[in-house]
């Protein structure tokens, strides 16, 4: 529970956290039990490997905690859930987009509104308990491990019910994306000596982190990285990015310690790393902030209380666990507890009369069918992809791993600018069946959502906390590592109407254990 | 099914998969390889492109082997795209 607060920066609730924690052995039992294949010791037991950051007794030493089936951990558990679905005869609808949440008056959400890709049909899903676990939004930054899928649908549909986005100026960057392609290189190259160089060939994280050097923890390399770039010292005709170097490893070490790597740089940046280095930037890799919930997986309005029929969990919910920075492995251990919980809160819920099929408003599908049919009959309008890419582009410059006053607030300018275009995006293709035209240009109205959310959020905390790093907001022995406890010990909730900003109280009071007083992070 | 729906729906099974990795390598082999096939291995690469990507994976990085001859040609041109 202490890694997690310390983690994040002091910004997580301690009541969730404390509930994460304590359902931590029960989940990973569950899985094993539903089949997961879990990495085994010799005498049988689940293996547990040492993680960054993973510690025992307050910080005092590492200890091994983390639970894992090799380097497949989120497949296999996909896999393992799967198969308890296809037992419980649950229906999936495949090759079906949500587009937007169904509220009435009262604030209750009463479905979802969906696209049928394959005939390109709109549907409205009347449900009693509607619950949300869509993933983040990475793709919103140029470079981004994130697989095209998470386009932030899921914080798009809240925004555009009305519901806050909370802390979403908090995102995790790695340190080690291939540049251009954003597939990640594990940080177990540098684990096994790899180096970090300048367009000077320079070793520059020995100027940085002179002890820890490129094993300094993912911000400080990061921040370095990004320095360097923005200090003219980057390589490639652009200078936007620098060098992963391997060249100097045996071979052998490489094949039998790395495996992977080498395919992974040949397929996509074009390199052998045997042979020359690998061109590397800080890569957005997860989304701390997301639709506020409470440790029940019930969505919650910004005084706390739960908007009825509305549940989240994974990494478009913010519970908020993570808070200003995600611990490794917390976010599947976030979405097999949140889930489960969001389950049997929407049971409760049911049984107590909470929630229950109530009928549709008459102008249920107004806004969505507005959408659609602006979308289809636009004309002269903005082109989807190099819309998206310019939304992109602007992310990763004004509001990326390194924040800087004066582009933020241009970022924010832009982002404006770019929402405009957004408004106004025109297709080609009006047919109905399998349109995936229409289906990117409504994944942007989600990315724009998610972008403003972040952009202005981030304009907007004036202190460095987490992965929220501002050179505005330095190190000084008032502020150790720039965290302003005094103004800034908040949760930012960002509203569509207006983008209008409030903030809520971080909860410090666990369920049943002492509170974790603020503390400055120091690893 | 018309042509244009046909290779929409295969764009769509190849570049949103759970894994980046996937979207790059398919979305490019579709782009610029999968024009060049025959019939029979068009028809096995969709049959590649509707797997899970836990199936998949494994084939495409050489952990596993593929059964079938005709999809272990298709996993061989998979595996020499260059996504750069
Ligand atoms: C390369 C990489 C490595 C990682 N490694 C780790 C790790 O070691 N440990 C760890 O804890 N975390 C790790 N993470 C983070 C973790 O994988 C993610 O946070 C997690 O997968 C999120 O799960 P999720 O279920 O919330 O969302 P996702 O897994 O993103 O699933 C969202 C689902 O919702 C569907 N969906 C979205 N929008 C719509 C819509 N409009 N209509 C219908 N369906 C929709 C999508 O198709 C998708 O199936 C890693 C992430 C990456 C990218």
């Amino acid at each position: 529970m202490y890694d997690t607060v310390k983690g994040s920066d002091w910004l997580g609730d301690q009541d969730a956290i404390e509930y994460m924690c304590r359902m931590a052995p029960e989940v990973v039992v569950e899985l094993e039990h539903f089949g997961m294949p879990f990495d085994r010791t010799d005498e049988g037991k689940i293996y547990q490997r040492p993680f960054g950051g993973h510690m025992s007794n307050f910080g005092e030493k590492p200890v091994r905690r983390a639970c894992a089936a090799a380097d497949r951990t989120g497949h296999a558990m996909l896999h393992a859930l799967y198969q308890r679905n296809v037992r419980a005869n649950t229906q999936f609808f495949v090759e079906w987009m949500a587009l937007d949440l169904i509220r009435d008056d009262s604030g209750q959400v009463l479905g979802v509104i969906a696209l049928e890709m394959e005939t390109g049909e709109v549907v409205a899903f009347h449900a009693k308990a509607t619950v949300f676990a869509t993933g983040g939004a990475g793709r919103i930054f140029y470079s981004s491990t994130n697989a095209f899928i998470n386009t932030g649908d899921g914080l798009g549909m809240a925004a555009r019910a009305g519901i806050a986005l909370e802390d979403m100026e908090f995102w995790q960057f790695h340190p080690t994306g291939v540049a251009g392609a954003g597939v990640l290189i594990t940080e177990g190259v540098r684990g096994e000596g790899g180096i970090l160089r300048n367009s000077a060939n320079e070793r520059f994280m020995e100027r940085y982190a002179p002890n820890a050097k490129d094993l300094a923890s993912r911000d400080v390399v990061s921040r370095a990285m990004v320095t360097e770039i923005n200090e003219g010292r980057g390589c490639g005709p652009n200078k936007d990015f620098v060098l992963l170097d391997i060249t100097h490893l045996d071979p052998a070490t490489i094949m039998k310690r790395l495996p992977g790597i080498r395919e992974i740089s040949i397929q996509f940046a074009g390199i052998d790393p045997i042979k020359a280095p690998i061109p590397v930037v800080p890569t957005c890799h997860y989304q701390m902030g997301g639709v506020p919930t409470n440790y029940k997986g019930q969505v919650v309005a910004d005084d706390g209380t739960p908007v009825k029929g509305f549940y989240a969990a994974g990494e478009v919910a913010c519970a908020s666990v993570h808070g200003a920075n995600r611990l490794g492995t917390n976010s599947l251990l976030d979405l097999l507890v949140f889930g489960k919980s969001s389950g049997d809160s929407v049971i409760d819920d049911l049984k107590s009369g909470t929630i229950g099929l109530k009928e549709l408003p008459v102008d249920y599908a107004e806004r969505t069918m507005a959408r659609l049919n602006r979308l289809n009959t636009q004309t002269g309008g903005a082109d989807v992809n190099a819309t998206r890419l310019e939304l992109q582009r602007t992310m990763q410059k004004h509001c990326g791993v390194f924040r800087f006053k004066d582009m933020l607030s241009e970022g924010v300018a832009k982002i404006l600018d770019i929402e405009k275009a957004v408004a106004r995006t025109e297709i080609k293709d009006k047919s109905q069946v399998w349109n995936t035209a229409r289906v990117e240009a409504l994944e942007l109205d989600n990315l724009i959502e998610v972008a403003k959310a972040t952009m202005i959020s981030a304009e907007a905390r004036k202190e460095s906390r987490g992965a929220h790093v501002r050179d505005d907001a330095p190190d000084t022995a008032a502020n150790p590592n720039g965290r302003d406890d005094i103004n800034w010990h908040k949760h930012t909730l960002w509203h569509r109407d207006a983008n209008r900003l409030d903030y809520k109280p971080v909860i410090m009071k666990p369920l049943s254990v002492e509170s974790i007083a603020l503390k400055t992070r120091s690893y | 099914m018309e042509d244009r729906e046909n290779l929409n729906r295969l764009r769509w099974r190849c570049t949103r998969r759970a894994m980046l990795e996937m979207d790059l390598l398919l979305g490019e082999f579709l782009d610029r390889i999968f024009p060049t096939l025959g019939p029979e291995q068009a028809a096995a690469f969709v049959t590649l492109a509707d797997m899970e990507d836990l199936e998949l994976w494994p084939l495409i990085n050489g952990s596993r082997e593929c059964a079938d001859a005709v999809q272990a040609e298709v996993v061989a041109l998979l595996r020499n795209v260059r996504v750069k």
